[in-house]
């Protein structure tokens, strides 16, 4: 190459890479002005099509008309999974028809991602309007009081029942509204299996494995196990719950206070053994864990599996997998050794948290409101059916409900539930489905698991360092 | 110019650099030292000392951990050497394709890992996967291979292998191709093997080759996370978890203290292991 080439190669990469570094500049600043631009322009094209439906009647007269003046725009996080971002969008159609405020919605993952993702937003005030994240112990976690509005003294939270507020609840404050209906921690089953087995629904344990060495002898897969997406091992020890807190009523105030473990309290323990009983006994499906939990659910509709620990919510991914098999699934609690204790574990809603530093907080408040109300929650109820009893007083669970949670509402109806010990307890160990992996699949005996999660809650409690630990 | 501006000028240049090396590597570094023994969040933070190392090395999965760690770096480094050398002797061969050759050995490096993880353990399904039907279809019955606890760590480490051998590869093929041909022919003409040519003349003189590939090999085994975390997550329990696992769980779980702390220690541990390797295998070295 000669000299003057390469001389004129250097100018030119030398030239090249600073535009590059500044297109770069550039192209960052600008789409921040696209960000920036986009609820503007959304904002302006709805004027234009509220101008032309009020066709005649000049915009002046059109707002007169309207309630709110102006048209407002709220953020809103939610994540994605399940059917609750479509429930939503269509109460966010509905209300702004009606109130003239507009929902963006901005979507966060799932799950620890999505917990980390929120507590950054949070640390750096980058929070949005309206957030919908979990209720109870994770709750906690993010410093409510410093982040979220207190929704104690509002109108609208006089119709959502005591259960829910005591779980949005810290230090007198209440923060959130419910989102959905519960659901519960149970056992999911098919009931044309049980029906042509000539099964019943157990209510002690050994009615349980009882059967399930029926199905086994029937050459079906008694209970599904689905230990790919590891969480959903911990059913046996989440759901059996209500049974520890009949037999131990004082079990979670102990446990928080670092006076009761699961490794030394037997009624505890037994939810580990559980894990391990149905492992030993050969009950769990061949490939469990390579298993997910769609595979399981279609196992559970096509009744080549019969039980599967579960939460109800799960009876919603039945319905968009295989709806013409959700009359087949039934529900019924974790049994317990005795036939008098037996009672549904249930997991209160989600949340949805006002952002206290949020600059449209009575708009925002309006939306939660209407959300609430009969109207909004008719809504959200039209593209999502309830996995449970709902929690706002006076909207009662549709006549064309799910089987299986017709089924629960009579344990609700008896007064037979208690909620998971995550909404009574700041502590919960991260790793507890893994243990439960550990202890399902044979890898640890049941007692090792017990205290291997002690030691986890022990390490959580001290993070964040409560008293007593 | 004064004296001391013509001996301190010229050092003004080295600032931009040294500015960004400091802001970006080594504040973080120091800082991370100094979050180990703090409990935070992103806002706040309170000194704890050495609480956090404490509760790290109580962590009922860390000495599986460790355990696994070294196990996973020593067999992915061992194959990666001995699959190395054996397809860069190969490849410097006179072997038709050898241009399309090296390029199908090479390809598996350009993928994502994430992608690679996926892909084998859809592949190593104990039942739909198609290793175990291909398997099954010459009358072998499969193991679970990411489910049993024996052999999961070593099927992700065999996929790692796959996906790192290219790499090995090429620097084995450089180093082989620096030898000079006089000593093939040399061998040659004194009626030598091809063995004997590998063994005497391709293996040791491509000792520094191979011990960029040893030292490589191993601190991205002792490092490795993503592999294992898009195959096994860990799992089943804790049987695969490696020391960056753990980390990444306490990190999920929102213990930035502690995660960090465990970062200190792998830090110290990959020092603590690497160093005297790497002292160890260029005191060997023979110059060509």
């Amino acid at each position: 190459m000669s000299r003057t080439k390469r001389q004129s190669l250097a100018i030119f990469m030398s030239t090249l890479l600073i535009v590059v570094l500044l297109a770069g500049c550039g192209g960052s600043g600008g789409s921040n002005n696209a960000g920036a631009n986009t609820p503007a322009a959304t904002n302006n094209k709805a004027d234009n099509t509220a101008a032309g439906n009020t066709d005649n009647a000049s915009p002046d007269e059109a707002n007169a008309a309207n309630t709110p003046a102006e048209k407002q725009t709220l953020t809103l996080m939610v994540g994605n999974t399940g059917t609750t971002l479509d429930a939503l969008k269509n109460v966010a159609a509905e209300a702004e028809k009606k109130l003239n405020i507009a929902i963006e919605f901005d979507i966060k993952p799932d799950g620890t991602e999505g917990d980390n993702l929120v507590k950054t937003r949070l640390a750096t005030g980058d929070m949005d309007d309206l957030l919908v994240y979990n209720t109870g112990s994770l709750l906690q976690a993010l410093n409510p009081a410093d982040n979220f509005l207190d929704l104690a003294n509002e109108a609208f939270m006089g119709d959502v029942m005591d259960s829910f507020k005591t779980v949005v609840t810290i230090d007198g404050k209440v923060f959130g509204a419910p989102v959905g209906s519960s659901q519960a921690g149970a056992i999911l089953y098919n009931k044309k299996v049980y029906a042509d087995l000539g099964l019943k629904v157990p209510t002690t344990w050994t009615e349980f494995m009882a059967n399930n060495e029926k199905i086994k002898a029937a050459g079906k897969t008694a209970v599904i196990a689905s230990y790919k997406d590891t969480w959903t091992s911990q059913l046996f020890v989440l759901g059996d719950f209500y049974n520890v807190s009949t037999q131990v009523p004082s079990f979670a105030a102990d446990y928080t206070a670092n006076k009761a473990k699961y490794g030394t309290t037997p009624e505890a323990l037994r939810g580990f053994e559980k894990t391990a009983e149905v492992f030993k006994a050969g009950y769990m499906n061949k490939d469990f864990l390579a298993t997910t939990y769609d595979v399981a659910l279609k196992m559970l509709a096509d009744g080549t599996g019969v039980h599967y620990p579960m939460l109800t919510g799960g009876l919603d991914t039945v319905m968009q997998n295989s709806p013409d098999k959700i009359g087949d699934i039934g529900v019924f609690p974790i049994p317990s050794e005795k036939a008098d204790v037996n009672g549904l574990t249930v997991w209160m809603p989600s949340g949805m948290y006002i952002n206290k530093n949020s600059k449209k907080v009575e708009a925002a408040k309006q939306w939660v409101a209407y959300f609430v109300s009969k109207e909004g929650q008719a809504a959200f109820a039209s593209k999502v059916k309830a996995a449970g009893p709902y929690v706002i007083k006076g909207i009662d669970l549709p006549a064309d409900s799910y089987e299986g949670v017709k089924e629960m509402q009579q344990y609700f109806d008896a007064g037979k539930t208690a909620p998971a010990l995550e909404f009574v307890s700041p502590v919960k160990g991260p790793n507890l489905e893994n243990i439960t992996v550990a202890v399902g699949s044979g890898i640890s005996d049941a007692a090792k698991g017990a205290k291997d999660y002690d030691k986890d809650v022990q390490k959580q409690a001290q993070q964040l360092n409560l008293p007593g630990w | 110019m004064t004296k001391v501006t013509m001996r301190t000028y010229s050092y003004l240049f080295l600032l931009p650099a040294g500015i960004i090396y400091f802001v970006f590597y080594l504040l973080p570094t120091i800082l991370s030292f100094f979050f180990s023994m703090t409990r935070w969040t992103l806002t706040k933070w309170d000194f704890i000392g050495f609480e956090n190392y404490a509760t790290f090395f109580s962590e009922t999965s860390l000495s599986i951990g460790f355990k696994n760690t070294v196990i996973y770096a020593i067999v992915t480094c061992g194959l990666k050497v001995v699959f190395g050398l054996l397809l860069g002797a190969f490849l410097t061969s006179q072997v038709k394709f050898k241009n399309y050759l090296r390029s199908v050995v090479f390809f598996p490096t350009l993928l994502s890992t994430i992608a690679v993880g996926i892909a084998f353990s859809t592949m190593m399904h104990p039942s739909q996967g198609v290793m175990n039907k291909a398997l099954d279809a010459i009358g072998i019955i499969g193991p679970d291979w990411l489910g049993n606890t024996k052999l999961a760590l070593l099927s992700v480490a065999s996929v790692d292998v796959w996906k790192g051998v290219g790499v090995a590869t090429v620097i084995f093929i450089a180093g082989i191709t620096a030898i000079p041909q006089e000593y093939y022919e040399a061998l040659k003409i004194d009626g030598g093997s091809n063995w004997s040519a590998f063994r005497h003349i391709t293996m040791p003189l491509s000792r520094p080759a191979m011990n960029s590939v040893i030292i490589l090999a191993f601190i991205g085994g002792l490092r490795s996370f993503d592999l294992i975390w898009a195959m096994t997550k860990g799992g089943p329990g804790f049987t695969t978890d490696l020391i960056a696992s753990i980390i990444y769980k306490q990190y999920q779980a929102g213990f930035y203290g502690l995660a960090t702390a465990g970062n200190v220690i792998l830090f110290i541990c990959v020092s603590v292991l690497a160093f005297p390797l790497y002292k160890f295998l260029t005191r060997s070295e023979v110059d060509v």
